[in-house]
């Protein structure tokens, strides 16, 4: 595998990174502070516990702000029963470009994350399910070598226990710091959803703000049953690049969840309140 | 090692050269030319990674259409996705290959501006990637070996490819591919533009031609992202791993078809050749496996792509 070759290279060039893995246990949270002080959609001033209460969507705009993963895992299975799972990876620097390193560490301390995918088994409403969840704090949420090899094992992992899987997605598509290596993410964590199609195992996909690029392209498309949250950016090309390209503004509304919902693309538009719910019904008709 | 001129002047300056011995009617004048041209010729043979993006992107450089004429017999073209419509950008049909009956889909990027804009520049919509999996899916049916050309800067970022699932279409060929039960060849022979071109490479053998480049983004688009500086598109190309012989060697494409010196526009006939010999080969290979074998073997190529180091974790945390 080009792995050998290249960490032969890397261990020449590269500064030796501190690195803590967290043991494994079920992820007890704080309310982050911080990352929620202000809306970062309509920029108004937000209240800590009504924030909470409303399951983290803005109480002046109504848009859902972009969760952490953690918060959207304790928002979704049942209290305690998270077991993160595939844990302890390094992500590498293919082109030795030196603002990545500085990127990746500065998003590491920011958010205490290995990288932008979380994965493990729970339960929803007593279902058992392997859930995983995209992070949009930690790089955008865009899909490395990591990413895509995590992805690929929560599938894996919901094919050898039989389980359902559930993958929130939340990313700006390929990780383009990795190149043609994100890339191949997108042929590897897709044909590993095929496992789940021959096992008769359910992907339930569910698009959140921004869900776009190379991981819609990918497995965030594939769902047996694909929801989204209301007013997310989804789609494929990034609206700037559209508007560059066509030389016209883009309607009012494209690429949102309801756009999608319109032309067919989604199952089911489920406000944050009721996603939980929405969930472990699905569950319960696959159980 | 950096040069100052770019394979287009040396191709300038080759062509003038070339026409001006022609207008020579004394040989030895001619003669001592010869020394010139060859010695300009052979020049081309070191080529900067930027170089290689000029000549994949090259207005002469040989198109699928041409490619079919000259390795394929009876090429019959089939339209449609019987969906929504037919996408110009990406062709499809069937085709003998040394006499075996064979599904040939690519990219059509157009010989002139008019075809340039009837094959939208080869940025397909969802109904070309729509089409392109019916064809497969109906090789599936008839056991017949698909093989794939690809050239396309990327899938067309607009209001209807949006609207019809761009990114829908491109996800269900990259997981249908993966597991389709014949052997399925690409051959990169321009650009292999993102997940555009990736939606038609996932494949049992993909082989590079010497000169063809196979990035996520092009290398503008890396130095406007990531630098902010879309004027050092060149430095990008050098550090991006886009061309053949980088992939060949991160383990990411299985070979690379040699083109003659200058690109394979200078001499297509020795181009098709070469590209004849490496699809029969690869053809040989693939035609014996069992289906298990092929979607074990193409699956696993995929699985295994990837670039990270992971921890010593214990064994029940590693699954
Ligand atoms: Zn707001």
């Amino acid at each position: 595998m080009s792995f050998e070759i290249l960490k032969k290279h890397l261990q020449k060039e590269r500064p030796p990174q501190k690195i803590k893995v967290a043991e494994t246990q079920p992820v007890q949270v704080e309310v982050p502070l911080g990352l929620y002080e202000d809306c970062p959609f309509c920029q108004r001033k937000l209240n800590k516990e009504t924030l909470e209460k409303n399951f983290f969507v803005c109480h002046h705009c109504e848009k859902p702000l972009r969760l952490r993963s953690i918060d959207r895992i304790n928002m979704t299975v049942d209290a305690g029963s998270f077991i993160e799972k595939g844990k302890g990876y390094i992500t590498l620097n293919p082109f030795f470009d030196k603002t990545y390193d500085d990127k990746i560490i500065e998003n590491k301390n920011k958010t205490h994350l290995e990288d932008a995918f979380i994965y493990g088994s729970a339960r929803i409403d007593a279902e058992p399910c392997v859930i995983g969840v995209l992070d949009s704090h930690f790089m955008m949420g865009s899909m490395g070598s990591v990413v895509g090899e995590k992805v690929t094992k929560a599938i894996e992992y919901a094919y050898l226990k039989k389980y359902p899987l559930i993958i929130f997605v939340a990313s700006g598509g390929a990780r383009m710091q990795e190149g043609i290596f994100s890339l191949m993410q997108m042929a590897k964590t897709s044909s590993a959803l095929y496992l789940l199609d021959q096992a008769g195992l359910l992907f339930v996909s569910v698009l959140t703000d921004p869900t776009m690029g190379g991981v819609t392209a990918s497995f965030a498309m594939l769902g047996d049953i694909i929801l989204a949250e209301p007013k997310a950016l989804i789609g494929f090309a990034g609206p700037r690049v559209i508007e560059q390209t066509i030389k016209e503004t883009l309607p009012e509304g494209f690429q949102t969840s309801e756009f999608l919902l319109k032309k067919g693309f989604v199952d089911k538009i489920v406000p944050r309140p009721e996603m939980k719910t929405v969930l472990g019904r699905i569950l319960h008709y696959h159980a | 090692m950096p040069k100052d001129q770019s394979i287009l002047d040396l191709e300038k300056k080759l062509d003038q050269l070339l026409k001006e011995r022609d207008s020579l009617t004394d040989e030895k004048a001619q003669g001592a030319m010869d020394g010139v041209i060859d010695a300009l010729h052979q020049s081309m043979k070191s080529l900067t990674a930027w170089d290689r993006v000029l000549l994949a992107r090259h207005p002469k450089r040989p198109h699928i259409e041409a490619v079919i004429d000259a390795l394929f017999q009876d090429f019959t073209e089939f339209h449609g996705d019987r969906f929504f419509g037919d996408d110009p950008a990406i062709m499809g049909g069937l085709a003998f290959f040394n006499g075996l009956p064979v599904t040939v889909i690519g990219h059509r990027k157009g010989s002139n501006t008019a075809e340039n804009i009837e094959t939208n520049f080869a940025m397909p919509h969802p109904e070309g990637y729509r089409k392109a999996l019916r064809l497969m899916k109906q090789a599936a049916k008839f056991k017949r070996p698909i093989m794939t050309f690809i050239d396309t800067p990327g899938a067309y970022p607009g209001i209807g490819a949006e609207e019809r699932g761009q990114a829908e279409a491109i996800a269900q060929n990259l997981k249908a591919m993966s597991h389709i039960n014949v052997p399925v060849i690409t051959v990169i022979l321009g650009e292999g533009g993102s997940g555009g071109a990736l939606a038609l490479a996932v494949s049992n053998h993909v082989l590079m031609t010497e000169n063809s480049i196979y990035s996520v983004l092009s290398p503008e688009g890396y130095a406007s992202i990531l630098w902010k500086d879309a004027s050092r598109s060149k430095e990008a190309a050098e550090v991006m791993k886009l061309t053949a012989s980088d992939l060949l060697e991160l383990r990411l494409i299985d070979g690379i078809i040699k083109e003659p010196i200058g690109g394979a526009h200078r001499d297509p006939l020795a181009f098709y050749k070469s590209l004849k010999d490496a699809l029969r080969r690869s053809l040989e290979i693939y035609l014996s496996r069992p289906d298990d074998a092929l979607i074990y073997g193409r699956y696993q190529k995929y699985r295994n792509m990837g670039f990270y180091q992971r921890f010593n974790v214990r064994p029940e945390e590693s699954k």
